[in-house]
């Protein structure tokens, strides 16, 4: 297992270089940035001069040499837009993000895993069909309609909650409630696949052999070995929510990476959007680390 | 007539398949006593592990269906109890092990705790149980008993495993046990001690022992009484002896008459030079050494069978040789030239000379082709062999030579029994007209009637074609009744070789010895002869 | 579909019984191809809606903008806005007007083309370059499989959003390159399938009796593995056709995608955003277009895994005879 770390942690490190060395020269290709930070009639001087100051004179590799000799030493740059450290921007933001994504997926896998394991116990029956119609119709919808309805029914015909920003806890429920249907939709299938198999297996014919109760057989012998599949897709979904749900993020005004993401893009705040790959990676590369360790403590074949 | 502890009367039971209804055992009856043992023998398809089924209620309702009969436990019908009832007796008085018991056993619980389940399942305390558990773990021969309770399915060998099962279901000792194929998965000398295991036990216990089975000499070996299954139904019911002498139904007799070991020996002559000549092959996997430095000779025309338990490495020969994998070192001069050294273009072009039959005829097949395109695909690959016009005519005459009909050239691996689909792999290898054929346990996954029809398929082209075997075979009698020369081989090496008269007659390694003892014979009277050697091997 | 083959495991007559030993045992040659797909499509009520659904879509992606071209286009100051469900300005207004009084109706016709035409194009080219990257990913030596896979890591996480931008900032904001963004982020998908697959089937046994008998690597790749593999590649192919659309329309959404005047479902959205308040239905609809689809397309995925198993098809079969 520790072998496996180390290999995983060097071939992450290895592909994060290569994506910060392909985003820092790509990112360059959007434009310059002082025709962006600069008013529409500054002169060529005072345009030289922005370009000075945040070094955008020097040749690109030069520009790239010199932010590496920086990271080394965990100095991820000024944000251009914001004028402060380009990690403090970012980690404000990765906060709230993960806040979003953790309150999400803990939901969506408590009602993925009963809606799911019910529907597998009843398949073909009514609550197994509406299930399934749950489940295909959050897989299918795009997240921005439904956060346009949800805004169209829930803000403005009734009033009930707001429709942008993070004050209270009712902000929290439209963006939350957006970001749950298509992960609830995906893993619910796979739970519900994964519990149908766990049912015909072998070893739960063994269960009954034994004369075991009904129950254990399901809580005990069937659920354990159906969620092995079940966390791998949990996992993709947990990364897709922590890189940042960007759409969501931007109808709700929640100020989290996605908005953050999507904001610098289209402002050229290139230190910003490495900082925030960087970040969202580390994050993913210890998710990942921990969906490992839930599947060993679930499965022994893995430990050994 | 209540007085049998378990009968089973009448009994029919039906699946609704795409095909229609498929009526799995239609009105079969039987009985078994306390301290008998019963076994039920059939081929694939015979329906006899559907009573057991039913036995335990395990028959998914549906789409299967019991349509009449009664099942008589202690004088009871279980087929009008209740699902709780059945289920205080499942494990408590009727327990049942199956075939494959890493699959059986749930990979993700200590196996300490799923013994100790039965008994935590029927209300025993949980200190109560484990103690049992670790009792029962020692009984059934578990090194180390207390550190195994903590450990996985996966960390055992498959005959603990199957030990494990055993001291599972006779966690409360119940008054019958199911044995489903217990040993048919296992390696022979694993096998003999496994049934010895559960004759102990119920020589103990005193409990009625049902055991299915496909394997006569297990029947010889294990059963009191057995009853023979044929297409649902029962044919015929007796004593082991009473069926071996005097089976009176055709079905019985064509399954004796079907197991091997009893044809005549052939003599292998001093024929031409070798013509496959290894020499201290060896393969390594990381550190684990699959193959020791093998070195044996083959001649023209020969056939040579290559016996070992799983592990030995008798496979790897095979593969290396093919160089469907890559030898660690050695050499492997076919007619002079070293094939392990040879370039993928230059092998590609030598190996119309070698080819190879594999165990499992369902999974060598492409589904995706017809039989057609499956035999002539070797014209494609190796153009000069036959022009493109004459393909239809050679496949027609291949199909032929194989016992298939040339009509079949049309039609898919799936639409074909498991024998016609081995027949149709050994047509393919034929397409190439080789030197040498290759067989990989080519004959272990088909029933006994069938495994001696492709036997004797085998055995006809050797002597039409002059093709040379290669037979890899974990399987003795088979080997005895098909090679000239044997191999013994044992954990990576070859531990003894022969004419097969040499090995079978005076085998001087010990572990061929043992090996021949622990082989069931399908005669009851030479089995017993065989028991009391292997006993006295063991006492030594 | 995983039993890898063990030492020898002899004949199970469990089996036997199973409903699927029974579909295995001979059985005579049904009709083949086409006809035997569609008597499984009719077999599933769900699978033949989402199907005859997806036709009617295709078909007004392909002949909408020849009859509606210019009804689309024409404003009209006094349908500002038009509610739906009216039929006094006749019938292409049943849907409403949008904020330039253009029937909806046409325009969701008319967008259907673009809609189609990117997450087709994109499917298509992610799938050829993905499942090629993968084959040889999974069939070439180690060193040039941990490449191509390490490249995948780098497309998952280089952000498609930024991506979108520099396309659109480096190239003119077209369809061609919006295809070309989307192409590019799907890669990955075909490209870790495929070679999950190709190392799997690579392992079969009838492709080492291919090897046994000679065949080349070409052969062996495109005879024996690739046909194997290619149910599962279209299965996953329609799921993606889905997630490329939801996708198309989420970057169009944000503005970094398609351009006005060109439409797409998803813009359509994102131009009826600003009337949420006073005319729900300009986002509405469009919406609901791309929901069915979507839905469409994932009922009929779910269907193709099933009929295109050759172990699984039997479920459609015996459905269809129940349903008879």
């Amino acid at each position: 297992m520790n072998g496996m770390l180390g290999k995983r942690a060097i071939s992450s490190l290895v592909s994060l270089l290569a994506l910060i060395v392909l985003v820092f020269f790509l990112s360059r290709l959007t434009g310059d940035p002082a025709a962006l930070y600069l008013p529409v009639d500054a002169s060529e001087a005072m345009r030289e001069n922005f370009r000075e100051i945040h070094g955008l004179n020097d040749p690109v590799i030069v520009q790239f040499g010199r932010y590496l000799g920086d990271l080394v030493q965990l100095d991820f740059g000024e944000s251009l837009r914001k004028a402060r450290p380009a990690i403090d921007v970012v980690l404000e933001a990765f906060v709230w993000t993960l806040w979003l994504a953790l309150i999400t997926m803990t939901l969506v896998t408590v009602a993925a895993i009963i809606v799911g394991s019910v529907a597998a116990f009843h398949v073909g029956r009514p609550f197994d069909r509406f299930a399934s119609v749950l489940s295909l119709i959050g897989a299918s919808a795009p997240d921005f309609w439904i956060a346009i309805i949800g805004i169209v029914v829930f803000s403005v015909s009734f009033g009930w909650l707001p429709t942008s920003g993070t004050g209270t806890i009712w902000h929290w429920i439209l963006p939350i409630s957006v970001l749950f249907v298509r992960p609830f939709g995906l893993i619910l299938q796979v739970v519900r696949g994964s519990m149908i198999t766990a049912l015909g297996s072998p070893y739960v014919k063994t269960a009954r052999a034994k004369g075991v109760k009904n129950r254990p057989v399901i809580f005990v012998h069937t659920l354990r070995n159906a969620m092995l599949p079940v966390i791998t897709v949990i996992g993709d979904q947990a990364a897709a929510l922590l890189n940042g749900a960007v759409v969501v993020e931007t109808i709700f005004g929640f100020p989290g990476v996605g908005k953050l993401m999507i904001d610098s893009i289209l402002q050229r705040d290139f230190n910003v959007i490495l900082a925030a790959i960087m970040v969202t990676a580390v994050a993913i590369f210890i998710m990942n680390i921990l969906i490992d360790i839930a599947y060993a403590l679930l499965d022994p074949r893995i430990r050994t | 007539m209540t007085d049998h502890l378990l009968e089973v009367r009448d009994l029919s039971v039906q699946f609704h398949t795409a095909q229609g209804i498929v009526r799995a055992v239609n009105g079969i009856s039987w009985h078994l006593d306390r301290g008998e043992t019963l076994a039920i023998l059939g081929e694939s398809g015979s329906g006899k592990s559907v009573s057991a089924s039913a036995i335990m209620n395990l028959i998914d309702m549906p789409p299967g269906e019991i349509t009449s009969g009664e099942i008589l436990f202690e004088g009871r019908d279980l087929l009008k109890a209740s699902d709780e009832e059945r289920r205080r007796l499942n494990g408590k008085r009727i327990s049942m092990i199956f075939q494959d018991p890493l699959g059986h056993l749930n990979p993700v619980y200590p196996v300490g705790w799923q013994i100790a389940e039965t008994a935590m399942a029927h209300g025993r305390g949980k200190a109560e149980a484990y103690d049992r558990a670790l009792a029962l773990m020692e009984r059934v021969g578990i090194p180390d008993a207390r550190a195994s309770m903590g450990k996985y399915p996966h960390q055992f060998s498959g005959g603990q495993r199957q030990r494990l099962m055993i001291a599972m279901a006779l966690a409360l000792k119940p008054d019958i046990l199911i044995a489903d194929e217990p040993t048919t998965a296992l390696d022979v000398t694993v096998q003999a001690e496994v049934l010895s295991l559960l004759e102990e036990l119920q020589e103990e216990t005193g409990m009625g022992l049902l055991l299915i089975t496909h394997d006569l000499g297990v029947v010889a070996e294990a059963a009191d009484r057995a009853v023979v299954m044929e297409g649902g139904l029962v044919v015929e019911t007796g004593t082991p002896r009473e069926l071996y002498h005097n089976a009176t139904h055709p079905y019985t007799r064509k399954l004796l008459a079907a197991a091997p070991g009893k044809g005549a020996m052939r003599e292998p002559e001093d024929g031409p030079e070798a013509i496959l000549e290894v020499r201290d092959l060896k393969k390594d996997y990381g550190g684990f050494e699959a193959l020791k430095g093998v070195s044996f000779d083959m001649h023209a025309g020969e056939t040579l069978a290559v016996v070992g338990e799983s592990g030995s490495g008798k496979s790897t020969i095979a593969r290396l040789v093919l160089r469907l994998e890559e030898a660690s070192s050695g050499t492997a001069r076919w007619k002079g030239e070293d094939l392990l050294t040879k370039s993928p273009r230059q092998m590609g072009k030598l190996r119309r000379q070698l080819q190879m039959v594999f165990q499992d005829p369902t999974q060598s097949l492409n589904p995706h082709m017809s039989v057609f395109q499956i035999i002539s695909e070797a014209w494609v690959i190796h153009p000069d062999i036959l022009p493109k016009a004459r393909w239809p005519e050679r496949v027609a005459e291949l199909l032929d030579q194989v016992g298939l009909s040339p009509e079949h050239a049309k039609r898919y691996p799936h639409q074909f029994s498991g024998g016609q689909r081995q027949r149709i792999a050994i047509a393919r290898a034929l397409a190439l007209e080789p030197d040498l054929i290759i067989c990989d346990e080519a004959v272990s996954a088909l029933d006994v009637s069938i495994q001696a029809q492709v036997i004797d398929l085998l055995g006809k082209l050797r002597d039409e074609l002059g093709i040379a075997f290669l037979f890899i075979a974990h399987d003795l009698p088979v080997v005895r009744d098909f090679a000239d020369r044997v191999l013994v081989m044992q954990r990576g090496e070859i531990v003894e070789q022969g004419s097969v008269r040499q090995i079978f007659e005076q085998p001087c390694a010990p572990y061929t010895q043992r090996l021949l003892a622990a082989g069931l014979d399908s005669d009851p009277d030479v089995q017993a002869d065989r028991r009391a050697a292997r006993l006295a091997l063991a006492g030594n | 579909m995983s039993n890898s083959t063990t030492h020898s495991t002899g004949p199970t007559d469990q089996q036997a019984v199973t409903p699927e030993a029974a579909v295995a045992a001979p059985v005579t040659g049904g009709p083949s191809g086409l006809r035997r797909i569609l008597r499984m499509l009719v077999a599933d009520k769900l699978a033949l809606l989402s199907a005859l659904f997806l036709v009617i879509v295709i078909l007004c992606a392909i002949l909408g903008p020849l009859f509606l071209a210019e009804m689309a286009s024409d404003t009209n100051l006094r349908a500002r806005n038009a509610p739906p469900f009216e039929l006094e300005r006749g019938f292409a207004y049943i849907l409403g007007g949008d904020a330039l009084g253009r029937p909806l109706l046409a325009r969701i016709v008319m967008a259907a083309r673009n809609t189609m035409l990117i997450a087709a194009g994109a499917v298509a080219g992610s799938m050829l370059i993905g499942s090629t990257l993968g084959l040889i990913a999974g069939y070439a030596g180690r060193w040039t499989g941990e490449v191509i896979m390490r490249l995948a890591d780098v497309i998952m996480s280089f952000p498609s959003l930024l991506l979108a931008v520099i396309v659109l900032y480096m190239l003119a904001p077209s369809i061609g390159n919006l295809v070309l963004v989307l192409a590019i982020t799907r890669i990955p998908i075909y490209l870790r399938t495929t070679r999950a697959e190709v190392l799997e089937v690579r392992k079969r046994m009838f492709v080492q009796a291919a090897t046994v008998m000679g065949a080349s690597r070409r052969r062996i790749i495109f005879r024996h593995i690739l046909p194997v593999i290619l149910p599962t590649l279209l299965t996953i192919a329609t799921l993606d056709f889905a997630f490329v659309m939801l996708a198309e329309s989420a970057l169009s959404f944000l503005g970094i995608g398609i351009q006005a005047p060109e439409i797409t479902w998803g813009l359509m959205v994102s131009q009826g955003r600003a009337y949420l308040t006073n005319a729900w239905w300009l986002a509405f609809w469009p919406g609901l277009a791309i929901i069915l689809t979507t839905m469409s397309l994932n009922l009929l995925s779910s269907w193709m895994r099933v009929a295109l198993n050759p172990t699984q098809r039997w479920r459609l079969e015996i459905g269809g005879k129940k349903n008879d």
